[in-house]
């Protein structure tokens, strides 16, 4: 039993937490929030600082994503390495993401098994007709893998949204730092791809939902850091506000519950990346944990700092907005808990 | 990272399951689970079996008595032994408080004394430490030891003090010097509980059980050679001694409140429960916490074997313990319905549930209440100011 990162690990944890602080000081990620969210130069970056490469396993992603969270790397990274790289196979030559949602589908695993978007057959290949929904990153991608209904199954096909621009519909969002939009695909040439669309999907779940989980840590700390740098420094009637048991004790609750999530993340990035019988539970019981740490911490964070919290200026927001966004992804706390309970008590 | 046991590890493991196994009854895994405390009688043979079996004292260096072996085996033992629901060592004081101190500060004849009846069971320690102007303000003590030759002569109360009932020895806490202040002039010493002037009372609890006590202490003679560490230097012994009280519990928390998880999964089951959407959900929320807690020692427990101290992040292991397992034996006795209120005969169980809902309401005062284990990690852990 060992449950640490190993030197190398850590190296790359530093390495990546300095490049993050020098590239998104947190005015930098507002610009681009309240912008239109694009950084062009980013991609070439992360790629040259080898993030996107597919040697990495995934307790090294898990480090990143921790990171990227702490930073709030407003980039199309998870999108890639996550949900479609995985699916596509070798390193992305652009930034891609998958588009699964649609009115017949609203998770991962419904769209293993039916979806709305449908491929027809032409003579000269594939065609898709639907509206993809929820796209991460869809405004940012080049590449989609798009899981489509072909005949009585699904398949995976890729769109090249670079070609075929006006399929791409941004939408207002909540986390100007990860947005997503719709693919209103009409008829749009696709290719096919080798792969079985079941277990891929499943695996992009799983993998996923543990980056997510270490990414809510990053995001928990910072918010967590945020307070505390706060209550130490704030004085009201003639004492820092930390000093209040009302302030500390929520802040103690908020590290309670990150310490927990922490350690739940690590285990499922683990055991993910190892293919342990245990991973459904581990994923499962991490985004649960991780929704509450993130979100709730964020929420005590927001409390701690009070009117200052509350202000669009203050960069705890975005924090938020990211810990709600990963709490809602492909679920929600609750049906995770559904899954963790069939798994308990059948 | 590597959550699989290295090959020592399995092979530990391996053998303490084929232990268990055979030791235990044929009909342990079916019967009704123990209403109540314990049974004291039954506690002490199953120690002495452990014990024989070089299962007492894990940790513990092998010239003690110990099996000097790394805390990974003693999660190990914690973790094999909750998933058969064996009983627990007798000495919960002497094994994770009153030994490790003896072990860091003790002379060398207080090691001989003491630490092997510890390890078998003969020995039983209570705890000494609160008073009833003394509680979470610990350095308040005001139980006084006057040195009188080669005694000190001890007058005063202690409170709260699980086992004295049935306890040989006491680590108590005193002032030894008239007039001084907070953690200055205290004085910790091992009195012998059958020395004149002893005396214990039982207090009855919430549950109706006599767990912990009143000892008073009334020109109650202790040899010098009792003092651990220095005179006057008490606090510092005692701080080791809490250390230990809050480092090592965790992982035997955490394998307690397995045991309850499995026990509130068998209720759901029985009830019907276990197919009601609501219940289901808040049921998976406890595992999340159990799963939680169990990750978190483990995180704790690599940087202790790594470094020699456990991460900060240990530190929140009991804290958030007490507060689930409130939250699961309140789950449990809901369950139950109307039946929830009967505690013995025609209950469920036997009024096993209402016992331990309501004793988890003292988890969050013992061994360092839920404010202070707060002001804890928001001071230390946080760096947050004092709030005092």
């Amino acid at each position: 039993m060992d449950f640490a990162f190993s030197e190398e690990q850590d190296m790359l944890r530093a390495a990546a937490k300095d490049w993050l602080a020098d590239r998104y000081p947190a005015d930098r990620v507002a610009a681009l929030a309240d912008g239109d969210g694009r950084d062009p130069g980013v991609w070439r970056e992360l790629t040259e600082l080898g993030w996107l490469d597919p040697e990495l396993d995934l307790l090294e992603l898990a480090v990143l994503a921790e990171e990227a969270g702490y930073a709030l790397l407003p980039a199309p990274w998870f999108s890639s390495v996550a949900l479609a790289a995985p699916v596509l196979g070798g390193p992305p030559a652009v930034p891609p993401t998958l588009a699964w949602i649609d009115d017949a589908a609203g998770s991962l695993r419904e769209a293993a098994g039916t979806v709305a978007v449908r491929c027809d057959h032409a003579v000269d290949g594939c065609r898709l007709t639907g509206v993809k929904r929820a796209v991460p990153d869809a405004a940012y991608a080049e590449a989609a893998v798009v899981v489509a209904q072909d005949h009585d199954r699904v398949a995976l096909y890729r769109v090249e949204l670079a070609a075929h621009p006006e399929t791409v519909h941004p939408l207002t969002v909540v986390d100007g730092t990860r947005r997503i939009g719709e693919l209103r695909l009409d008829g749009t040439p696709a290719e096919r791809l080798d792969v079985d669309p079941g277990p891929a999907l499943a695996a992009v779940r799983r993998r996923a939902l543990a980056l997510l989980a270490c990414e809510a840590a990053g995001v928990a700390q910072r918010a967590l850091d945020l307070a505390v740098e706060h209550a130490r420094s704030r004085t009201q009637f003639d004492r820092p506000i930390g000093s209040y048991q009302g302030v500390s004790h929520r802040l103690a609750d908020a590290y309670t519950a990150l310490a927990l999530a922490r350690s739940l993340a690590y285990r499922a990035a683990w055991c993910v990346a190892t293919d342990d019988p245990a991973a459904e539970e581990a994923v499962s019981s991490a985004a649960v944990a991780a929704a509450r740490a993130s979100v709730g911490g964020c929420e005590s964070a927001i409390q701690a700092l009070g009117g200052i919290g509350f202000t669009w200026d203050h960069p705890l927001h975005r924090y938020y907005k990211r810990a709600q966004w990963i709490a809602a992804f492909d679920g929600s706390p609750s049906r995770h808990r559904a899954d963790l309970a069939a798994l308990i008590l059948g | 990272m590597d959550f699989r046991d290295s090959p020592d590890e399995a092979a530990f493991r391996a053998d303490l399951r084929a232990w268990l196994a055979a030791e235990l009854p044929d009909d342990w895994a079916d019967r009704e689970p123990h209403v109540g405390r314990w049974d004291f009688a039954a506690a002490k043979r199953w120690t002495r079996a452990l014990f024989d079996a070089g299962y007492a004292g894990l940790t513990w260096p092998k010239e003690y008595g110990g099996a000097g072996l790394s805390p990974n085996h003693q999660a190990i033992y914690l973790e094999e032994t909750a998933r058969v629901d064996a009983p627990d060592h007798v000495g919960v004081i002497g094994l994770g408080m009153a030994g490790p101190t003896i072990i860091a500060h003790g002379t060398p004849e207080q090691k001989a004394a003491h630490l092997r009846g510890i390890l078998s069971g003969d020995t039983i320690f209570c705890q000494g430490f609160s008073e009833p102007g003394s509680g979470s303000d610990l350095a308040s003590v005001r139980t006084r030891a006057e040195r009188d030759g080669a005694d000190f002569v001890v007058n005063g109360q202690k409170v709260w003090s699980s086992y004295a009932h049935v306890a040989d020895f006491c680590i108590l806490l005193t002032r030894s010097e008239a007039g001084s202040q907070k953690h200055r002039g205290l004085t910790y010493l091992l009195v012998d509980m059958h020395t004149p002037g002893v005396e214990v009372r039982p207090l009855r609890q919430i549950t109706g059980d006599p767990e912990f006590n009143e000892v008073f202490f009334t020109d109650v003679r202790v040899p010098v050679s009792s003092v651990v560490g220095e005179v006057g230097g008490g606090w510092q012994v005692a701080m080791t001694t809490l250390l230990h009280e809050r480092g090592t519990l965790g992982f035997a928390l955490t394998a307690r409140l397995e045991a309850l998880f499995g026990r509130l999964v068998t209720t759901a089951r029985k009830t019907g429960a276990a197919t009601d959407p609501l219940v289901r959900d808040r049921i998976a929320d406890l595992y999340v916490d159990l799963q939680g807690l169990r990750f978190t020692n483990y995180r704790a427990l690599t940087a202790l074997v790594r470094t020699g101290v456990p991460g900060p992040e240990g530190s929140v292991a009991k804290l958030h313990w007490s507060e689930a397992n409130q939250r699961l034996t309140a789950l449990a006795v809901e369950l139950l319905g109307p039946e929830g209120q009967l505690s013995g005969e025609g209950g469920f169980w036997g009024g096993y549930w209402q016992y331990q809902q309501l004793r988890s309401r003292g988890n969050t005062i013992e061994a360092g209440t839920s404010e202070i284990l707060r002001n804890i990690v928001a001071e230390r852990v946080l760096g947050l100011p004092r709030s005092r």
